[in-house]
């Protein structure tokens, strides 16, 4: 069965499949683990349909730049919401590495870290409990502004105000 | 002081919504106790012993009459009419009701105040010296960059989730009254060779179970670069901080793992790709800085004579200015530090009827404004000299004129065990006990500066490691027992007491204190502080009083 995810702010069929170590290569859009990517560059780079990454805040980052323009998705793994390095990740992935595609988070995404991490560039988000989608749309509303300089609004407040 | 705009006021605004659904979806089961935990410490609300207790933001101490009265009828309608302020200039609530919190938020929300960031691994309140703005030897107002800086920080969606709390201090002087050595980054205003004025950037200091005193990590910032310089720092620590342990958590650990020259590179290296991004423009800083302008003083404040007059008629007015006032820099007024460290009061606690009367006498005396400090008083920045007899008698009438700013009497002390869940030991008992014994103000006015800094566990909320005095509660088997350590500071001069021997049972605590003061009475030189004088000694002969006297 399809599982259901959130992309750019709707609810969508997921048509990704997350490949282990171990699980044979087959067609259609897979994502593989940096460790993968690495041994199985050669053959990887062949693959006919989409091609993604796995990143937890374990890999270094910088080792995939190089190769960004072959992912079609980054996946950024949160272990436990608490673990705030992917935000990091996904913020220099789009402002720093200029990744255009879809970034998304996997692992303990919650309702009430979805506004950060939209803010921080991931748009797509594989929630812990699928049952909530519907009302997690909200998340995203939550704020109408921010101080910063985000991904979603590159200007800091103080040069809007 | 700074005034909301509609977007300041908006998003604080959306936080209590947001924060109202969190806690009605914990109520109801939807969120887990791990689950909710960030969500309210995100909003200052702990889960202690006896109840929630809830941390209001001060930012930068920086209170209007306003809301001081707001949180008197707030403290009476929703706690036991008083709060407790703390030694980062917030307060503490410490008996809300967890499912009244989303409409303390919201009330907080009307006078522009707020519970963000007070708890959690996030950036916390940025703090300032109290007599920011109204002191002659400052170089700037750090006030208006603090506001600069508790904008940026605050709601900052990449660093919600940090390894580990972070706190910021910035001061202008080279007096240090934030003790801005012992913050995650300290941030000193300073000039460079050409007169310019930016930022002398210190990093991983703290306190906690590892005090450590901060480093420089840059000599010299310019002003419009301290946004970026910040987020590179913080982005750094987001990225390299130690997940597997909270107690290593912190940047000081991070800093001591890879060593200062190692951090600063990765720093400047992250500085430089966002540099003009983040680059502040001098319409932003003039926009911030035009809501710290300095009020209508009046010239001829000095030329009044009953100042004088009632210093040489009443002597306890006479005292209460040399020891809680100090001088200001527009001649003719003085700053008056409303001590809350009254004998028998738990230290930093003030009650409603206080708090109105303090927001009355800041409209009449001081243009509507209060500032918390660092060592848990509150100050009122801008008083008349011919005003400073009237504010005394009604400090005086209500227990706030204890003439005892600075002096042994002016502990800093944690709530310990009496509601926090954290603690091993008591700590407020004994520090009334101590402030009980050593009442009488010739004596403490005699003795002078002296810090004592009071933790009931090694979490150190009272910093205990920089006290001048330094007393730990530690839990042995079961009994509270007290760790002393002598000769710390956290000032300009800052350092880490050292240990003076074993712990002392909680009976022979204020015996101790009395000990250590006998010690120093006889071995100063003329005029040498405590702390002068156990720099110059070593904690040697305060430790033979102290145990050669419990060997007998």
């Amino acid at each position: 069965m399809q599982m259901q995810i959130i992309k750019d702010r709707e609810i969508v069929e997921d048509n990704w499949q997350h490949l282990d170590d171990e699980a044979p290569l087959t067609k259609g859009n897979i994502t593989v683990s940096l460790n993968r990517w690495q041994e199985q560059h050669d053959i990887l780079s062949k693959h006919q349909d989409g091609l993604g990454i796995r990143l937890s805040g374990d890999d270094p980052l910088e080792e995939i730049v190089p190769d960004l323009a072959r992912f079609q998705l980054v996946v950024l793994i949160f272990p436990a919401f608490t673990d705030g390095r992917c935000y990091s990740y996904a913020k220099l992935l789009r402002e720093r590495y200029n990744f255009k595609a879809e970034i998304r988070a996997q692992g303990d995404v919650l309702f009430d870290q979805l506004f950060y991490m939209s803010q921080c560039g991931i748009n797509s988000f594989e929630l812990a409990n699928p049952n909530r989608l519907t009302n997690a749309l909200s998340a995203f509303d939550q704020f109408s502004e921010s101080y910063q300089a985000t991904v979603l609004r590159p200007e800091p407040l103080y040069r809007r105000r | 002081m700074y005034q909301y705009d509609k977007y300041d006021q908006a998003m604080v605004d959306q936080r209590v919504a947001q924060y109202r659904d969190q806690t009605r979806r914990y109520l109801a089961g939807e969120l887990t106790e791990d689950q909710f935990r960030p969500l309210r410490l995100a909003n200052g609300l702990y889960i202690q012993i006896h109840a929630p207790m809830l941390r209001v933001a001060v930012p930068y101490g920086m209170m209007s009459a306003t809301q001081i009265r707001k949180i008197a009828d707030i403290a009476r309608r929703y706690d036991r009419g008083f709060v407790h302020f703390t030694t980062r200039t917030n307060f503490q609530m410490n008996w809300p009701k967890l499912e009244d919190v989303p409409d303390i938020l919201a009330e907080l929300a009307t006078v522009q105040m707020h519970a963000i960031q007070t708890s959690g691994n996030d950036i916390r309140n940025t703090t300032t010296d109290q007599l920011a703005g109204i002191n002659a030897d400052e170089i700037e107002d750090p006030r208006p960059w603090a506001e600069i800086i508790r904008q940026w920080s605050t709601f900052h969606p990449e660093f919600a989730y940090l390894p580990r709390k972070f706190k910021i201090a910035i001061i202008a002087t080279k007096e240090d009254r934030a003790a801005t050595q012992l913050h995650d980054i300290g941030l000193r205003m300073v000039k460079n060779h050409d007169g310019e004025v930016g930022f002398e950037v210190l990093v991983g200091g703290g306190l906690g179970r590892t005090p450590v005193i901060g480093v420089q990590i840059r000599p010299f910032l310019e002003k419009q670069d301290v946004l970026s310089y910040l987020e590179a720092i913080l982005r750094v620590y987001n990225r390299l901080g130690r997940r597997d342990n909270k107690y290593k958590a912190r940047i000081k650990i991070t800093v001591r793992e890879h060593g200062i020259n190692h951090i600063r590179e990765l720093v400047e290296a992250e500085w430089v790709q966002m540099r003009q991004q983040l680059k502040l423009d001098q319409k932003e800083i003039d926009r911030v800085k035009a809501h710290f302008t300095e009020p209508d003083y009046e010239t001829d404040a000095a030329s009044d004579t009953t100042f004088d007059e009632m210093l040489a008629e009443d002597q306890d007015f006479a005292r209460w200015v040399k020891q809680n006032t100090v001088v200001h820099k527009v001649p003719g007024y003085r700053a008056a530090y409303i001590s809350l460290k009254k004998p028998g009061v738990p230290p930093g606690d003030i009650t409603s009827e206080q708090l109105d009367l303090v927001a009355d006498l800041a409209d009449e005396f001081s243009f509507g404004e209060v500032r918390s400090t660092h060592t848990q008083n509150l100050v009122l920045g801008d008083v008349k000299q011919a005003d400073l007899y009237a504010l005394w008698l009604q400090l005086h009438a209500e227990g706030l004129a204890t003439p005892n700013i600075n002096t042994l009497g002016d502990i800093i002390c944690c709530p310990g065990l009496d509601y926090c869940g954290l603690a091993n030991a008591k700590s407020i008992p004994l520090s009334k006990q101590i402030m009980q014994r050593f009442e009488d103000v010739d004596y403490l006015n005699d003795l002078g500066d002296i810090k004592i800094k009071f933790s009931g566990c090694m979490n150190g909320c009272a910093h205990q490691s920089v006290g001048h005095i330094g007393i730990l509660g530690v839990d042995k088997k079961g009994e509270e027992w007290y760790q002393f350590t002598l000769g710390g500071s956290s000032e300009a001069d800052a350092s880490l007491g050292e240990r003076l021997g074993r712990a002392i049972p909680k009976d022979d605590v204020v015996d101790t204190v009395g000990q250590l003061l006998d010690a120093y009475v006889e071995l100063r030189h003329e005029d040498e502080s405590f702390l002068a004088t156990v720099r110059r000694l070593g904690i040697e002969p305060f430790k033979d009083r102290v145990y050669a006297d419990a060997n007998n």
